[in-house]
């Protein structure tokens, strides 16, 4: 209990120091304004990618009581399924059908040649980002068909253990099917909005305003779904105590179901979101997005949406923000993981309590 | 006759129950068989020993790993997915130690310079030390959480030797550096020069020369696969006692159920900081002895796959037990590991095929016209790949089918003496009778 | 903790009301889970020596109260004294140390391993506890001889329970009234001087449970004292000569069977909702 207390307030003035220390800094011109602006806006984007994509490993994990170490290689998947119908569609008869769907394999027509941007080719990203959602739910619905349901009445351990194992497998499936080069998807003309901030610019292109848009909306349809539907109340009836939720006659196993769809669905967008605000795609973004993911469901706690979402945004942006002490960006996933197992230590339930996906 | 037969099995069934035979015959024929598909293949006696010399190596030290490992997970429940840095802390710490204090050439950092074995015993108490660090304030935290936390702990290593910043450092006035992603050299003498000086060593390079036409060379890389084999005993020897003993009963209660043994007397938090620190300081003691030797290292070596690697071995031979975690290494390694690219030489040495489709969609439609041909040689081509989807299929069959694994389910007694029946003669019966 | 020990050793002094030495003594017990209060300012004494019952309908609050006395929990308010020494919030091994034990209401047995290993845990002061004690070829010898004599403590036990016949057997093969005993006998393992027993007859056979009860009076007349919860009524007034009552987290009434039986507030709470 104390030594919790004294952890809090150890983290808690040393967060306050680094703050005062930023905007003394600020003031006195020691940090440019405009970098930690741009630091900011990054870090909100990466926040955004990993909130949307937390909001499904929270879900799954307080419904089924398990952590997911898939789930990273889910965002990966729908990133490839996404970005083949976008190829698809942006490229139809300039190469082979199979080089499209696979995102260019080898070398050939990539992104820049199709000019993939969201102003340019403004069908194919919405259908690729439609596929990318729709195509993992299912595909998500079929790994649990195959390697969770076995095991539904076994321990968090267990499954923990399986999940890991499917992520190995998935990945490298990745690898066999689409290849592990990594490729460009996006062509780099786009229109960007630059503002100037004191002593520099920050621009926010129309990629970076497709994610926010997108991310926005995707979670606030989870919200609204949560919140008004039938099968909302449902789940959130289970995450709070699935034992009462199998004894009143809420079909559990249509809500497992569901769960995975749903989480499957967002993280398959996240990908794809992550690749067209990046313009790369590779084998193993979603592996290495993983832990970061980890990091934002458990700073927001397990089960609650809108702590993926507030875990997601805290771990972005000070990932980014510690760019301002730790230059180079060698340290912007060791500070993630720092601050996950600082939260894990002071309050292992989150900051928003755990329990209720509400 | 048919009691005879009956005889022989039961005879057989009795000599299986010695783990010593469970060891030597599953080896035998794990053995066997590479010297076989050797044959096979055409190699050379050379080769073939070569090539047993390198499975030896790498099941010793993957079979040190999972004994940690057990001792972990198989005896006390802790659940510890950050091998890999707990390993690397261990190999890092130790090259740091022991490279010579001017760097030399370009891409050299300098070390401390101190004898090699010094530098072990640094790298197994900083690997032990790193585990405290992670033990005390996580080990109260849920098994999840705890797996959570050791995973994020192996990246932090992993990523903090990577960084540029920490590449070249000085450390109260001692230039030190980890050579960040470019890796450190090992520009030291052989680890085993100890050894390798020796006067008899000379007889022993002569000896594997006119036995099976090793080189020098060759002749250090088998010796020092027998000392990964005795160390690899040694550890052994070591957990097995640590588990048959009044300790290892805790490790097991704990296991078993924590609450209801702190509830008897047990300051439970005492034995896993124990367990946990021995068991990190053994994974940084495979991590030096794995890499140590080579002519560097780079921190690409330490990506979570070693710990996926370990906790498959684990589940192979069962959790809990000793000698199904050497067996689960073994296995792992010949069949996982190495296995599917010795047959996948076997199958080429076989059949000849021609020009890999490049890609997975050119070796898929010819399919549709009926043409299995390009489908199979780029399965074939990809075959590293597909082995690793093998290994997370393995895991996730070994979940379902037999979590057990191979011995998990028999229990090893946690006792110091064997727990028999008291004999009612027995002149010490009425001894420390007492208890009520 | 020091402190209050001092002022735990004037407490002793002066006996309270009664001339035989009070065990286990709680004092205004609280304990809060969120917005519920489970226990709430529960006072109660238990005699050295004495068999004592706890009872109370469901939900009163014994368990908690149990809990919050071995350490499992830790009270939000109150102190807990065993033997003039004050133990409020202390963790559950020191409980144990000192020579406070305690049983579960669902038998924990360490299903995974055998009677004997189950029986061998408890025992205070093993050398073979410390890692390099069991390691080290020299001191492993003094180890093996102090398991010699454990495991002959251990058959003594057995015996007394009449159990011998299921040494071997791992004990997660157990019938449910055979992990009563296990737990019974692996509490008596540690030589406490108190029991704290939970629910000790809940699934127990008739057969079983004379046999439990007579092994109790055994134990008793040998100076051990006993604080039981118990759902049932009958067994409480035939075999204690203390009885509690809980009711909604504080003590309802204290006293002889007779008296408990007679008190009409106990009658209202127990037979005003479900027996």
């Amino acid at each position: 209990m104390t030594t919790e207390q004294l952890l809090t307030l150890v983290v808690g003035l040393g967060a306050f120091l680094l703050l005062g220390d930023l905007f003394i800094g600020i003031l006195n011109g020691t940090y440019s304004i405009s970098r930690v602006a741009r630091y900011a806006v990054e870090g909100t984007l990466y926040g955004l990618i990993i909130g949307l994509a937390g909001i499904g490993l929270s879900m799954t994990y307080s419904i089924l009581n398990f952590a997911n170490f898939a789930h990273g290689d889910y965002v990966t998947s729908g990133a490839f399924f996404g970005w083949g119908v976008t190829y698809l569609v942006a490229g139809w008869g300039t190469a082979n059908f199979g080089h499209l769907v696979l995102v260019g394999p080898q070398r050939g027509v990539g992104g820049s040649q199709l000019e993939i941007t969201i102003t340019s080719t403004p069908v194919a990203i919405m259908a690729g980002l439609l596929v990318a959602g729709v195509g993992t739910a299912l595909f998500v619905y079929l790994i649990d068909r195959i390697a969770y349901k076995p095991m539904r009445g076994s321990g968090g351990i267990p499954l923990l253990i399986t999940s890991i194992g499917v992520a190995f497998a998935l990945r490298y499936l990745i690898v066999f099917v689409y290849s592990n080069r990594t490729r460009g998807t996006t062509s780099g003309d786009l229109p960007s909005l630059d503002l100037l901030l004191v002593d520099g610019w920050v621009s926010v292109d129309a990629h970076d305003a497709t994610l926010i848009i997108a991310a926005i909306a995707l979670m606030l349809g989870v919200h609204l779904m949560l919140q008004r539907t039938k099968l909302g109340k449902a789940m959130r009836a289970m995450s709070d105590n699935r034992d009462l939720a199998l004894v009143t006659g809420i079909p559990t196993e249509q809500i497992i179901r569901w769960t995975w769809m749903i989480g499957g669905g967002l993280a398959g967008s996240a990908g794809y979101l992550m690749v067209l605000w990046t313009g790369t795609i590779d084998w193993q973004f979603g592996w290495l997005l993983l832990l970061l993911i980890f990091a934002a469901v458990i700073l927001g706690g397990i089960g609650s949406i809108y702590g993926a979402i507030f875990g997601g945004l805290t771990i972005g942006i000070s990932m980014h923000l510690s760019m301002v002490w730790l230059p180079g960006g060698d340290f912007t996933t060791i500070t993630a993981f720092l601050i996950m197992i600082l939260v894990l230590m002071i309050k292992p339930a989150g900051l928003f309590g755990g329990k209720t996906t509400a | 006759m048919s009691t005879n037969a009956t005889d022989t099995r039961v005879r057989l069934e009795t000599l299986w129950e010695h783990d010593a035979v469970k060891i030597l015959a599953i080896f035998g024929v794990i053995y066997l068989t590479y010297a076989l598909i050797g044959l096979a293949l055409g190699y050379s006696l050379d080769g073939i020993v070569n090539t047993l010399r390198r499975m030896t190596y790498l099941i010793a030290v993957y079979g040190m790993v999972t004994l940690a490992l057990n001792l972990h997970w198989g005896y006390t429940g802790i659940f510890n997915i950050g091998i890999a840095g707990f390993m690397a802390v261990g190999l890092y710490v130790t090259m740091m130690l022991a490279k010579p204090t001017d760097p030399a050439g370009a891409a050299q950092y300098a070390g401390l310079g101190l004898p090699m074995p010094v530098a072990i015993v640094g790298g197994v108490v900083a690997a032990g030390l790193a585990g405290l660090i992670v033990a005390i304030p996580a080990l109260r935290l849920r098994a999840d959480y705890f797996a959570i936390t050791t995973i994020a702990f192996a990246e932090i290593v992993r990523l903090g030797i990577t960084s540029g910043a920490l590449q070249e450092f000085s450390l109260f006035g001692i230039e030190l550096g980890t050579g960040g992603g470019r890796g450190l050299i090992g520009n030291y003498g052989d680890p085993m020069n100890v050894i390798f000086e020796l006067e008899v060593f000379s007889s022993f390079v002569d000896l594997t020369n006119s036995l099976f036409g090793f080189g020098p060379r060759q002749a250090r890389a088998l010796a020092y696969s027998m000392v990964l084999v005795i160390v690899l005993t040694g550890i052994y020897w070591l957990i097995q006692r640590t588990s048959r003993s009044p300790f290892g009963r805790v490790l097991k209660a704990i296991r078993e159920d924590e609450e209801a043994a702190q509830s008897l007397g047990k300051n439970t938090n005492h034995f896993k900081i124990k367990v946990f620190v021995l068991g990190c300081a053994l994974m940084g003691l495979a991590g030096i002895l794995w890499r140590f030797r080579r002519t560097g290292v780079t921190p690409e070596a330490f990506r979570p796959h070693v710990t996926f690697y370990i906790w498959i071995a684990l589940i192979i031979g069962g959790a809990g037990s000793n000698t199904g975690s050497v067996l689960g290494s073994g296995l792992f390694v010949a069949i996982l590991f190495e296995g599917p690219q010795y047959f996948r030489r076997l199958v080429e040495q076989v059949i000849t095929f021609g020009d890999a489709p490049n890609t997975f969609a050119g070796s898929v439609a010819p399919i549709l016209s009926g043409n299995t041909a390009p489908f199979v040689r780029y399965t074939f081509e990809e075959f590293q790949t597909l082995q690793f989807v093998l290994m997370g299929v393995a895991l996730v069959f070994l979940m379902h089918r037999r979590p057990e694994g191979l011995l998990g389910h028999r229990e090893e007694t946690a006792a110091a003496i064997p727990l028999i029946r008291r004999s009612n003669d027995d002149s010490t019966a009425g001894r420390g009778g007492d208890s009520s | 903790m020091s402190d209050t020990e001092i002022g735990s050793q004037s407490d002793t002094v002066q006996p309270e009301g009664q001339q035989n030495d009070v065990e286990l003594k709680v004092d205004g017990l609280v304990k809060r889970f969120g917005g519920i209060t489970a226990v709430d300012s529960a006072s109660f004494e238990v005699e050295s020596g004495s068999m004592t019952g706890l009872i109370g309908p469901n939900g009163a609050g014994k368990s908690t109260t149990f809990h919050c006395i071995t350490g499992i929990h830790r009270p939000d308010g109150g102190s807990v004294r065993f033997q003039g020494n004050d133990i409020t919030g202390i963790r559950p091994y020191q409980c144990a140390d000192y020579g406070l034990v305690r049983t579960f209401q669902i038998a924990r047995e360490m299903a995974n391993m055998t009677v004997l290993e189950n029986l061998m845990l408890p025992a205070k002061q093993q050398s073979g506890e410390q890692l390099w004690r069991s390691v080290m070829p020299f001191a492993r010898r003094d180890v093996i001889e102090e398991e010699r004599e454990l495991l002959e403590r251990v058959w003594d036990i057995l015996e007394f329970f009449e159990i011998e016949h299921i040494a071997e057997e791992k004990a997660g093969n157990l019938s449910g009234g055979q992990r009563k005993l296990l737990e019974m006998a692996r509490a008596l393992m540690i030589e406490p001087e108190m029991l704290l027993l939970d629910e000790p007859f809940a699934g127990v056979n008739p057969t079983l449970e004379h046999k439990l009860l007579d092994h109790i009076h055994e134990l008793r007349e040998e100076g051990y004292t006993f604080l039981i919860v118990e759902h049932d009524m009958d067994l409480i007034m035939e075999n204690c000569e203390r009885v509690i009552v809980m009711h909604q987290g504080s003590v309802l009434a204290e006293g002889n069977p007779e008296t408990i039986t007679s008190n009409e507030q106990v009658i209202e709470a127990y037979l005003g909702g479900d027996v």
